[in-house]
């Protein structure tokens, strides 16, 4: 019956709110851009370098795995690219090609291809890719030695590490409006907290990341902060300090918010923020670590499934299954 | 389509279009077509032996049965000859048997019904009026052993852009009262409330029933919403309504139920909205059994190769294959749908964003079910995933950033959870 006029047939709904997983890589690019953007101002081409490799390796890797596991190539949905930029940003603009190109092979085929893909990874691929590399090659990711070479007007050294090393006096010449602009060391697309302010306000009020991980992140370093501080103001820094050092805007607003490895409930997603952002200011002031972001967060990333079995009864259950 | 707002923090609002133009209260009648088709249930999908057989005369209002222990029944709603009867399955492997009827130049109605049913009683109702047009559950509301507490007559559709009930409210609210009152005394119900959007509120309180006004927004026009929000209670997701001792019936069936008594014909024609391609809706009268294409025809709106035509609105409705099937007695709406907007379901798994759990009405954890049901754990879905509760939205397909078929998966889970059961049974 070739000539017979037919119609397309397929499940409900026949509509669809034109989401997709592309439009929301792309919005997070987008939403990461005004942090990326000073990154480069500031450190230049090194940066603009780190950036590009990282993203493009991402992308080769994701393709290379899609071949090699014979599925079809992902790399259009833009996952990818968005773990490539979001591990450069956490790198200081000197990391060495080599790094970049082994960072990126542990986030996008260890951190995400192994298990499966998008959507079945347990950690957050970035986030795993900086760990690895934080504890493989230490001085690399010391901001301090890494960025020994750059003069700016503003005071060089790693404010969480000064704090760490010489107490609350030490940090007193960081105003928090030059912290909000970028007048700090770190890694690229982490020290403009005012563009990453912008940019997680946009990705949360666009629905693209949940308001619940990131104000109840940021919410819970603020009140962890302030009471370490209360308890010895000379040896810890005030809460305000915290929020805009290291790791813990873009924690808030790009990393502890991956969809895959964090909750989707309601109270799982506070508990989940408010524990990460917990641990982050423990480690950071009782740690053995600089930054406790990255680890802070990968430990919720484990304990996701488990908070996520809180969650409200369905509707009309009770009466069969109880 | 309704598009993702700029800015989305809480869960989609699919508001339904108020009827504010003229041409919305126009109702066009397609005409009587050469050719109709029934589809009666026929779960044996049986051949021989049956009593009606191609050839046979027909009249309208007459009733079709397969064979004379059988339940269910159509009624023909046109005068002529059986063309042939053929098997048809449809969805969830449900089977029919296909009646197909070519009309007669002349129009005789059947008069059993006449000279039988003066007067409404729950007998003769049971006997002729099992397939009024816009039932949706006519039958289980007056086949119950003891009488319901409530009937609730639907004055809101359940589907976007359809406006079918919420017409018959506006244009029939005197037939309406009449129904009630017959409702009433037939059913000895408890009580009588009708929903209707909040335009309606004051016309629907001349019908002589409790009011309740329902926000038209999907999805709380769904039958389970409707009862949450005005009894307070949801049904169990294992029970009827009717075991419950609720009755749901459409605005539409309880028109169709008093015009048989007063007019002493039963009701043949349905009430349809269509939905053209750039959705705009237009309201339409055919028969029952009257073939889609004869319907698109009277409109005017034409459909290609590789379109998408549904039988209901567009979030619940079925896609057909062809548009040579029929209307059946509960099609409230006709929807087309240009090529260039189908949506096309992707194979990617769930990336767990979470959407679908902040939009679903039944609080389903369905980022965990779409889990175990592309795996057929169908009996883990049902008893630690509430696939059960599933209220048949399909809001958790609508807003997939992955576009899984969501919805698809549910019902495939839903009809093959029933079949293990069924197998379980017969095995004990």
């Amino acid at each position: 019956m070739p000539d017979q006029k037919l119609f397309i047939g397929s499940h409900a709904p026949y509509w669809h709110n034109g989401s997709s997983i592309s439009a929301k890589s792309y919005h997070t690019m987008l939403a990461a851009l005004p942090a990326v953007v000073l990154g480069i101002w500031q450190y230049g081409a090194p940066a603009l370098g780190v950036l590009a490799l990282s993203v493009s390796c991402a992308m080769i890797w994701e393709l290379i795995m899609n071949i090699a596991m014979k599925r079809p190539a992902s790399i259009g949905d833009g996952n990818a690219a968005v773990i490539g930029l979001l591990f450069a940003m956490l790198l200081p603009a000197t990391t060495p090609w080599w790094a970049v190109v082994a960072g990126t092979f542990v986030a996008v085929v260890i951190g995400k291809q192994i298990f499966g893909g998008i959507g079945c990874n347990p950690l957050n691929p970035a986030l795993v890719a900086i760990a690895i590399l934080m504890l493989s090659w230490k001085s690399m990711l010391d901001f301090n030695s890494a960025l020994v070479n750059y003069e700016f007007s503003f005071n060089m050294v790693y404010p969480l590490a000064a704090i760490k090393g010489f107490g609350a006096s030490a940090v007193s010449d960081y105003s928090t409006a030059g912290l909000l602009m970028g007048q700090q060391p770190g890694g690229i697309g982490t020290t403009f907290g005012l563009g990453l302010i912008i940019g997680g306000l946009y990705l949360m009020l666009r629905g693209h990341i949940r308001w619940e991980i990131s104000l109840s992140f940021l919410a819970s370093v603020f009140v962890t902060a302030l009471l370490f501080n209360l308890s010895d103001p000379d040896k810890y820094a005030n809460p305000v300090f915290h929020l805009l050092t290291g790791y813990t805007l873009i924690g808030a607003f790009f990393l502890a918010t991956e969809d895959s490895s964090s909750p989707v409930n309601f109270v799982p997603m506070l508990l989940y923020g408010a524990l990460a952002g917990i641990l982050t200011v423990l480690i950071r002031n009782i740690g053995a670590f600089v930054d406790g972001v990255v680890f802070a967060i990968l430990m919720m990333n484990v304990a996701n499934p488990l908070l996520d079995k809180i969650r409200p009864k369905a509707m009309g259950k009770g009466i069969k299954h109880a | 389509m309704i598009k993702r707002p700029f800015f989305s923090l809480g869960k989609p609002k699919l508001k339904y279009p108020v009827n504010d133009t003229e041409e919305q209260d126009v109702i066009r009648v397609t005409p009587i077509p050469g050719r109709v088709t029934f589809f009666l249930e026929d779960p044996y999908e049986r051949n021989e032996g049956l009593l009606i057989k191609p050839g046979d005369k027909i009249k309208t209002g007459q009733k079709l049965k397969l064979t004379e222990d059988d339940k269910d029944y159509v009624i023909s709603s046109v005068t002529g000859t059986i063309a042939g009867i053929s098997q048809y399955k449809g969805y969830l492997g449900k089977t029919y048997a296909a009646i197909s009827i070519d009309t007669a130049d002349e129009e005789q109605w059947d008069d059993k019904f006449k000279e039988g049913c003066q007067k409404p009683t729950l007998e003769n109702s049971l006997e002729f009026l099992g397939c009024l047009p816009g039932d949706t559950g006519f039958i289980p509301i007056l086949d119950t052993h003891s009488p319901l507490n409530t009937i609730i007559i639907n004055g809101v559709d359940k589907d976007i852009l359809v406006s079918t009930n919420r017409l018959i409210v506006q244009t029939e609210t005197d037939n309406l009262k009449t129904g009630i009152e017959y409702l009433r005394e037939i059913t000895g119900a408890g009580e009588i409330m009708i929903t209707v959007p909040p335009e309606l509120a004051s016309q629907a309180g001349e019908t002589g029933a409790d009011v309740k006004v329902i926000e038209p927004i999907y999805p709380n026009t769904l039958p389970e919403i409707i009862m949450k929000s005005i009894l307070g209670k949801t049904p169990p997701a294992d029970k009827t309504w009717e075991e419950a001792g609720v009755g749901l019936i459409n605005a539409e069936a309880v028109v169709a139920f008093s015009n048989a008594f007063t007019k002493g014909q039963i009701p043949v024609s349905k009430l349809l909205t269509v939905i053209n391609k750039d959705h705009t809706t237009v309201h339409v009268r055919a028969r029952v059994g009257t073939h889609v294409k004869e319907i698109l025809a009277t409109l005017d709106i034409e459909t290609h190769h590789g379109d998408q035509l549904v039988l209901g609105g567009p979030m619940t409705g079925h896609a057909l294959y062809s548009e040579d099937l029929p209307i059946l007695s509960d099609t409230d709406a006709i929807m087309a749908n240009d090529k260039d907007n189908v949506v096309f379901p992707s194979d990617c798994h769930c990336i767990n964003c979470g959407e679908c759990v902040r939009a679903c009405p039944a609080r389903i954890p369905v980022n965990m079910l779409i889990r175990v049901l592309e795996n057929d754990l169908y009996e883990e879905a049902a008893r630690e995933y509430d696939l059960l509760s599933c209220i048949e939205c399909g809001l958790c397909s609508y807003v997939c950033t992955a576009r899984i078929p969501i919805f698809h998966y549910i019902m495939l889970g839903k009809y093959e959870f029933a079949r293990i059961e069924t197998a379980e049974e017969s095995n004990a």
